[in-house]
């Protein structure tokens, strides 16, 4: 029996998650993830008006705000039977790749970047040093030994202060750091213009989404941001993207291969088996064949066969979450309910999470960045396969080292590179379309007393889809199984690991006291907890046929 | 005054200009309802604070939508909030902590300041089944809030969820969420929204800086240099609301022409908030402008009052 570590709350994320694990020789030998807020959002909404679901969902999240809003619009749109026109399909585009430009953004340097780099360290550094390490390693547009002493400097002074904040007793020292004090530094100093750059890139949703968190311009039918169709309006978008993209391209990408050139050995470290991915981005009406990141399966690490993935696959196991005993169900239908109680933590045998089991074709699946880009990887993409490529041959590692810790932070760069550059041709795309006197962005409907409908869509953390029932006109039924229930779920009834659970056996832990190198695993998948948990179906027992978006 | 020119010094070096600043220092004290001439006194809030003050942030059953809020403060910058203005002892969301570590700077930053840390509550706590719907390290929301707010010298509540119980609190409430107020027994101050403005959060800790003291508020515990009027008194579209010019279908005309949004659902007239004047995102759009009618989220339990959302009141 080896020594038993909790960590909770794990910090650095959006929600309550608890993480166990077992070591034993300076290894993780066992894991137990556990959600530990439910909140019943799908019980809510029964009952309600199909139109307003996509505000309610939209709380699932303010982290990974309006993607929700998005699965849910497109879900109903499918049930009332909308032909998108061609402005909301390019402005839902758009408000989506720019979550990603920020979501991915904040992730590497807010939630994920204090893993990798010890802020106290920085204080030794030489500034001009640093200067010239910037420079040889990134095009940032600020740099020079002033620059970087001004910001050793700020750091001194704050913690000369004894007022540490959010630094305080942290890892610092931690042996599992690596990089000198001159990279603390530079990277210390990216996480402060980082803050400046994502509040920038936020305006983003604001432009054509009313403001951010929470975008207000969805509808059933499409979009309603008609008054932002002018030229200076689409002008400030395209600027701020692409100010955003500059960043991407200039500091972040040069900063993830720094970074990653002193933790190579994590590309050995935190991988998984399957991965799953809906796809994201259509570029016409034909989905998921014009989707930009494409929609895929992949079984035992196998690029060369990637299956098209298919959503009546997809099921929910409770046997260890906190849910009234129930078969593993399609999303349709699914009779979980909560426990009526206050919830114990058992993970020797019992429940031990609020978050549940999903699994496809019975298999556990890795959904996020790395499946997005392992499927588009494997299929050739003409985008993602070069970034994937020049990245291996940078860091001189091979393509086995992607099914990793490192491989899933490095994914999420690169696809936020990819997205940033196509969303410059939506933009010219919703001018040209525009011109051409096309100004319709909504579809007039009737609702129906009786439909059903999904929306798969691939967001910044993984396959995100959602499935409603309309009956009387109202929510029958409303499900949706989300990117962290994939990862960051609990065992199933067979036994099998969650993706997080099997990723992180074998982490080496340097000290049980300080578990630093059990965060990177946690981190690179980043965990997004309050929209995990949020499952319940209490009374469908039937079997649905469905399209899929 | 040095240490003001230090201030200035420093922010011109990072490319803001001491005009820039005063702008902001303007706007913020306009939002406040302010005289003109407290303008350099909001300056001198930012630019020397004695001692940084403490801030515990706790996170309930949310969405952290009202931290993303936050972190999208300009002028002041979110990492002048973080590094120079206040103290962030504890906030989940951004601490390099985890676990134990993030547990003992809990409960030492409660201890050293006890009685002089603001406490921001984000999120709602459940009361049924012992407060079981909600944990953090083994611990109920509830008593975590029942051992942290009271030792607190204020309690500002951000969000729609701290402040009224939020979306969880929704019929049917599985966990019987509730406000932190009205589980605590306590006076609140609410910084209502789904989420708020940040320059509403903003305003009201530079209130507490620049007096002393928290802000005037109404009898819901909003502060009323923000939620004093309605949207729908502030509305740039109310003339249109007056000669019958209304959006009956979204893709309309109407709606390009920028007519009322009241016979979709708007539901400014029975809302409280500044957002036609404060705007978001830097004053970029707000949902109105966007062409979509207001929810009423700075309402007490708006996801029941005001839905369903498309159907006019």
């Amino acid at each position: 029996m080896g020594k038993r570590i909790t960590i909770d709350p794990i910090t650095r994320i959006e929600g309550h998650l608890r993480i166990e694990v077992e070591v034993e020789g300076g290894k993780v030998v066992n894991a137990w993830s556990s959600g530990t807020l439910f909140r019943g959002i799908e019980v809510i909404l029964q009952g309600r008006d199909p139109r307003d679901a996509h505000h309610f969902v939209q709380r699932s999240c303010g982290v990974c705000t309006y993607v929700h809003a998005l699965a849910s619009v497109r879900a109903v749109d499918d049930a009332v039977g909308i032909k998108m026109p061609v402005n909301a399909r390019l402005i839902r585009n758009l408000l989506h790749g720019a979550q990603y430009q920020h979501d991915h953004i904040v992730h590497f340097y807010h939630l994920h970047a204090l893993d990798w780099v010890d802020i106290v360290s920085a204080l030794k550094a030489d500034p001009a040093k640093t200067a010239a390490l910037a420079d040889n390693t990134s095009n940032a547009p600020w740099g020079g030994r002033q620059y970087f002493k001004n910001v050793q400097v700020r750091l001194q002074t704050f913690v000369d202060s004894g007022q540490l904040g959010p630094f305080a007793n942290a890892y610092w020292g931690h042996s599992a750091y690596k990089l000198p004090p001159e990279a603390n530094l530079m990277a210390a100093a990216h996480y402060i213009e980082a803050l400046r750059i994502q509040a920038k890139a936020a305006r983003l949703h604001a432009i054509f989404g009313g403001k951010n968190p929470h975008p207000q311009s969805l509808v059933v039918g499409g979009v309603t941001s008609v008054a932002d169709l002018v030229p200076d309006r689409i002008a400030e978008f395209l600027y701020i993207t692409k100010e955003t993209h500059d960043f991407v391209k200039n500091v972040y990408i040069p900063d993830l291969l720094a970074v990653a050139s002193f933790y190579k050995e994590w590309g050995g470290i935190g991988g998984c088996t399957n991965f799953l991915t809906y796809g994201d981005f259509p570029a016409s009406e034909q989905e998921p064949e014009s989707f930009y990141m494409p929609r895929g399966v992949i079984r035992k690490r196998d690029l060369a066969n990637i299956e098209m993935a298919d959503q009546q696959k997809v099921t929910e196991d409770v046997t260890r979450a906190w849910y009234l005993k129930s078969a593993p169900k399609h999303p349709f239908e699914g009779e979980t309910r909560p426990i009526p109680e206050n919830p114990k933590f058992s993970p020797e045998k019992g429940k031990y999470s609020w978050v549940k089991a999903p699994r496809y074709d019975g298999l556990p699946c890795e959904v996020g960045p790395l499946a997005r880009v392992l499927v588009a990887y494997g299929k050739g993409h003409a985008d993602i396969k070069p970034l994937v490529d020049s990245t291996l041959k940078q860091l001189d590692i091979p393509a086995s080292a992607l099914f990793s810790t490192l491989g899933r932070t490095a994914a999420r760069g690169l696809e936020t590179v990819a997205i940033g550059e196509v969303m410059q041709g939506w933009v010219t795309e919703l001018v040209e379309n525009l011109k051409s006197g096309d100004t319709k962005t909504y579809q007039p409907y009737e609702m129906p007393q009786t439909a059903q409908g999904v929306g798969l869509n691939d967001v910044p953390r993984g396959a995100l889809g959602h499935w409603i029932r309309i009956e009387n006109g109202k929510i029958g039924n409303y499900q949706y199984v989300v990117p962290s229930t994939w990862n960051l779920g609990p065992r199933d009834g067979g036994g099998n690991l969650s993706p997080v659970e099997e990723a992180l056996i074998g982490t080496p832990v340097a000290d049980p006291q300080k578990p630093l190198e059990v965060l990177r695993t946690v981190h690179s998948f980043d965990p997004c907890l309050a929209c995990a948990i949020h499952v319940i179906d209490p009374h469908s027992n039937e079997v649905y046929k469905i399209r899929v978006v | 005054m040095e240490k003001e020119k230090e201030f200035y010094a420093r922010i011109e070096a990072k490319s803001v200009s001491r005009r820039d600043f005063m702008k902001f220092c303007t706007f913020l004290t306009a939002t406040m309802g302010l005289s003109a001439a407290y303008v350099s006194k909001v300056a001198q809030v930012f630019a020397a604070p004695s001692q940084r003050p403490p801030v515990i942030w706790l996170h309930f059953a949310e969405c952290t939508g009202c931290s993303e809020a936050t972190l999208r403060a300009m002028f002041p910058w979110i990492d002048e909030l973080l590094l120079e203005v206040l103290s962030m002892e504890y906030h989940e969301t951004i601490m390099a902590a985890a676990g134990r570590q993030a547990e003992e700077q809990l409960h030492a930053a409660v201890e050293k300041y006890k009685g002089k840390f603001i406490c921001v509550c984000e999120g709602a706590v459940a009361t049924k089944y012992d407060g079981g719907y909600g944990k953090i390290g083994g611990r109920t929301f509830l008593e975590i809030a029942k051992e942290v707010c009271p030792q607190a010298a204020a309690v500002v509540c951000i969000g729609q969820c701290s402040a009224f119980g939020g979306i969880q609190a929704a019929a049917p409430n599985l966990g019987g969420w509730k406000g932190v107020g009205e589980v605590l027994g306590i006076k609140t101050i609410n910084i209502a929204g789904c989420p708020p403005n940040p320059i509403n959060f903003v305003g009201t800790i530079v209130n507490y800086l620049l007096f002393g003291k928290l802000p005037a508020v109404d009898d819901l515990g909003r502060p009323l240099f923000a939620y004093g009027k309605t949207v729908h008194d502030q509305c740039p579209r109310r003339s249109h609301f007056e000669n019958e010019e209304f959006v009956e279908e979204f893709g309309s005309p109407e709606a390009a022409m920028g007519y009322c949004l009241y016979k979709v659902g708007c539901r400014g007239p029975e809302t409280y908030n500044n957002c036609p004047i404060a705007k978001f995102n830097d004053g970029t759009s707000w949902p109105v402008e966007a062409g979509h009618p207001c929810l009423g989220c700075s309402e007490p339990q708006f996801w029941d009052k005001m839905t369903p959302f498309y159907e006019p009141l």
